[in-house]
């Protein structure tokens, strides 16, 4: 194993803060959130059109646009894509831009192994549509219940490439929860107590715990699939003995914190900028915060109201009603705490808050069409039609998507110093808002008029043409919205810096920063005093007649400890999808043709030991008193406090994460 | 990750640095046990669940040897208390103690392993594969998983007790051992309850129909699915 010493010597440390280089190396977490957002961004696009074919395929009865193969392979993708492809990492981009912000630190807690999850995540989709290429693209649904996804139903290696593909994101997700975990409660500014941060850091938080606990489930359902169906084992096989069943419990006791995983970041962007553009804090903070602590607990005891047409039985299907309706108490409460905090505020509509209050709206459609599914004889006729298929994007286009955008919109300058163009962006906000209802209000109809979901193509006479049309019109909308979207980019991007440093007078410790912040974030880590901490803040210099009209200064860069840039995350995650890959291709009972998932995992092991080996930082000296490592310009431990003479010339070991 | 073990001369002074007072990677280290319950949570659900469920033999009544298995199980308790050692002597800066406690749990491990070789092997002489009924896929994969968890542990002490040879493991990177203890540990509780479910309970099981007395563990199945 090499020391530190000798791996820093045989391979230089990456340097330099421009170029490709600079990118795929970095553990800036604020460059890594840009690289989430762009990457998630290019699959939303990719989801997109797979929604734009089964809309035009549906568009009118007795179609043939598509080959039936292809439209299970589209319906399939785009499912899956929206769900781990565009909304995990959309909000995974948030946590990595926003959380040290907002909470007032210079970094994550282990910023190569934030390094890694994205790389992980990167490889990972591309894993799962790289299927594309080989024209088996996975077709079993989003959720591929067995047995369709047995070797006999399903003899291609699509749902290979599914199983593999999102094991690889489970990977990326757990690295990045685990981080997020530590950096929320480790690495808070003094003074920000649990009850002082802000709601998105919180609703991170849970999501993280979520993360935490539900991937695994389902990283056992999916060595199970892949064991069925290249080692000849029975977990979902009847005739073997197995049961299908198992694998909707395993699947949807993932699947349900999973729709918490998705919606919980959203809740908490609309709970950051309500209060902005209502200029009042946001109505019963605490209550809030319990909410969502009780949907991410009661998150667990509701799997089995996707079950309800299995036949569980009695008890179970009354339990999992009872449960389910509880649920939607917590969630009411948030609602009622929004629009709290509008009533009597002085509502500034800013595109940001457009698309909160859009967000509020169409939850609640969603929300309620989801209550509906609770009682479980109402849910026996909405089972597997359109009506499922038009509560899953009220809830995740209307909401999901829609608190990411507002999102956007808030945080757009802080991450550039420049402001999305108001005028595109409500323009942006009214055709995503009225796109959205006219493609997905009609699904409710033709649900309960008997559609059923993910069908290739309907006859004329079942009366569905007209309400299919209107929805495929519908996303025309969509689609100029999105266009609307990436002008405002284009166009804000080519534009001088023009937002300053807080251009909402927003409460949070983001806006005291200069925008775009500095590599080091906080030139002096702030102490924090409550909930709306720069509002405070603000209104007292105000009331003293010093009115603060800037950032905090700048320091110079040398004096700050950050982590250096580093090749092993990369190496590491390159490894990992070469295990991956390999797997697909080599992977064969009763032979395993092991070279190529072996050479994957020992370049994944290299990378691991060269990682541990390297130190976080590219130069430090260790203090000689406490055994801390500092910075080589520092006369005395930040630490201690005592001299570091003498030490300025020593090998420092630091290894972080 | 796996190789957390080497020297961590920040660690002292990255303790005040916290909001918890909680070293990060201590946090991280439990974050990630959490996580690994409810994998190996959801692994002996599945076995729990198509326990006696199997169409053909061999079944665990067959095959499943208990007294063997305590001997290993014994061995693997005994690794724990070596690991306890281990952080006992780093805490005291004891170079020679820290490499010999390392290695000793290392090598408890590693008997263990052992004896696991020898249990698959057996099974498989006597027609039991991962494909041949229920009881062998949910049986290899809980145990197998398993065993690459203490063969992970094994790497990563055997790497511990090569950076204690270089004398850089002390009170200081006490740290970086407890990590492995934590890791160890919790491997050998999620071995307790294997054994307890897989080998003292269900390692008399016979086929489809169930023994006698257990027809209470099994009324939560319709439950279940």
């Amino acid at each position: 194993m090499a020391t530190a010493a000798e791996t820093t010597g045989v391979i230089a440390r990456p340097a330099g803060q421009t170029g490709l280089w600079s990118w795929l190396t970095t553990v800036d977490h604020k460059r890594i959130g840009v690289l989430y957002g762009t990457t998630a961004f290019i699959f939303l696009l990719l989801g997109g059109i797979e929604a734009g074919v089964i809309r035009l395929q549906l568009a009118v009865p007795d179609n043939s646009l598509v080959s039936p193969d292809a439209f299970n392979q589209m319906f399939t993708m785009h499912g899956t894509t929206m769900i781990f492809l565009v909304v995990m990492p959309l909000s995974a981009s948030f946590f990595n831009f926003v959380i040290p912000l907002a909470i007032g630190a210079r970094d994550v807690a282990f910023p190569r192994l934030n390094a890694f999850s994205y790389w992980v995540f990167l490889f990972g989709g591309l894993l799962l549509n790289a299927s594309f290429l080989t024209n088996q693209a996975p077709d079993a649904g989003w959720f591929s219940y067995a047995n369709l996804t047995e070797k006999p139903f399903s003899p291609n290696a699509g749902l290979d490439y599914w199983a593999l593909g999102l094991q690889v994101l489970g990977v990326s997700s757990l690295a990045a929860a685990f981080n997020f975990i530590v950096t929320i409660v480790n690495m808070r500014a003094p003074g920000m107590s649990l009850m002082r941060m802000p709601l998105f850091v919180w609703m991170t938080l849970i999501t993280s715990i979520l993360l935490v606990l539900a991937f695994p489930v389902i990283t056992v359902g999916l060595i199970e699939l892949t064991l069925d169906r290249n080692f000849g084992t029975n977990f979902f096989v009847p005739e073997g003995g197995g049961d299908p069943i198992m694998w909707q419990h395993l699947f949807w006791v993932f699947g349900h914190p999973e729709v918490y995983i998705l919606i919980l970041p959203a809740m908490g962007i609309v709970s950051e900028v309500l209060p902005t553009f209502s200029r009042k804090p946001l109505f019963g903070y605490p209550v809030v915060v319990f909410s969502g602590i009780v949907i991410g607990i009661m998150g667990w005891a509701v799997w089995s109201h996707h079950m309800f047409t299995v036949g569980l039985g009695p008890i179970a299907v009354s339990v999992f009603t009872i449960t389910t309706m509880l649920i939607a108490v917590p969630t009411g409460v948030k609602i009622f705490n929004w629009i709290g905090t509008l009533w009597g505020g002085s509502i500034d509509l800013k595109s940001a808050m457009l698309f909160s209050l859009g967000f509020i709206a169409l939850f609640i459609v969603g929300g309620l069409s989801g209550v509906s599914h609770a009682v479980a004889p109402s849910d026996n006729q909405q089972q597997d039609t359109y009506y499922i298929v038009a509560h899953i994007h009220y809830v995740l286009f209307g909401g999901a998507l829609f608190g990411i955008f507002a999102g956007i919109y808030y945080w757009f300058p802080k991450l550039t110093g420049k402001l999305l163009h108001e005028g595109i962006g409500k323009a942006h906000f009214w055709l995503y808002f009225i796109g959205m209802n006219i493609t997905f209000f009609p699904m409710h109809y033709l649900g309960l008029n008997g559609m059923p979901r993910r069908i290739y193509t309907y006859a004329s006479e079942f009366g569905w043409d007209g309400l299919n049309l209107l929805a495929s019109l519908g996303y025309l909308v969509l689609l100029a919205g999105t266009l609307a979207f990436i002008l405002n980019l284009i166009v804000s991007l080519r534009k001088e810096k023009d937002s300053g440093h807080d251009p909402w007078d927003a409460p949070g410790l983001e806006w005291s920063i200069d925008s775009p912040p500095p590599a080091y974030n906080f030139a002096q880590i702030p102490q924090v005093r409550g909930i709306d901490h720069y509002w405070i803040v603000k209104r007292e210099a105000a009331a003293n007649g010093n009115p603060i009209t800037g950032p905090d200064a700048p320091v110079n860069p040398a004096t700050v400890h950050m982590p250096s840039p580093s090749y092993w995350p990369l190496v590491t995650a390159i490894g990992v999808l070469i295990m991956g890959a390999g797997m697909l291709i080599d992977v064969g009972w009763p032979y395993i043709r092991f070279p190529i998932p072996f050479i994957g995992g020992l370049i994944t092991f290299i990378g691991v030991v060269a990682w541990s080996n390297e130190p976080a930082t590219k130069e430090g000296v260790s203090c000689p008193h406490c055994a801390s490592v500092t910075k080589p310009t520092f006369q005395f431990c930040p630490y201690c406090g005592l001299s570091l003479e003498g030490q300025h010339h020593a090998q420092a070991h630091h290894q972080e994460g | 990750m796996a190789h957390q073990g080497n020297i961590h001369p920040g660690e002292h002074g990255a303790e005040h640095a916290t909001t918890t007072g909680i070293d990060h990677r201590k946090l991280l280290m439990w974050v990630f046990l959490s996580s690994d319950c409810l994998f190996f949570g959801s692994l002996i659900a599945t076995y729990m669940v198509y326990r006696g469920q199997s169409l053909v033999g061999p079944y665990p009544v067959d095959i499943i040897d208990v007294p063997i298995t305590t001997i290993s199980t014994f061995v693997l308790l005994c690794s724990s208390f070596a690991m306890v050692r281990a952080l006992a002597a780093t805490n005291e800066g004891n170079q020679g103690r820290i490499q010999f406690w390392l290695l000793m749990t290392a090598f408890l491990g590693a008997i263990f392993i052992g004896f696991q070789v020898y249990e698959f092997n057996l099974f498989r002489s006597e027609g039991l594969r991962i494909d041949t009924n229920l009881f062998g896929s949910t049986f290899f994969t809980l145990t197998g998983f398993h065993g690459a968890h203490v063969t992970l542990g094994i790497v990563w002490l055997v790497a511990l007790a090569w950076i204690a040879r270089k004398g850089r493991l002390g009170p200081r990177t006490a740290l970086d051992v407890e990590l492995a203890g934590l890791y160890w540990h919790f491997v050998d509780i999620v071995w307790i309850v294997i054994f307890t479910l897989v080998y003292l309970i269900g390692g008399f099981d016979t086929g489809p129909a169930l023994p006698e007395g257990t027809e209470i563990l099994h009324s939560i199945l319709p439950f279940l699915g």
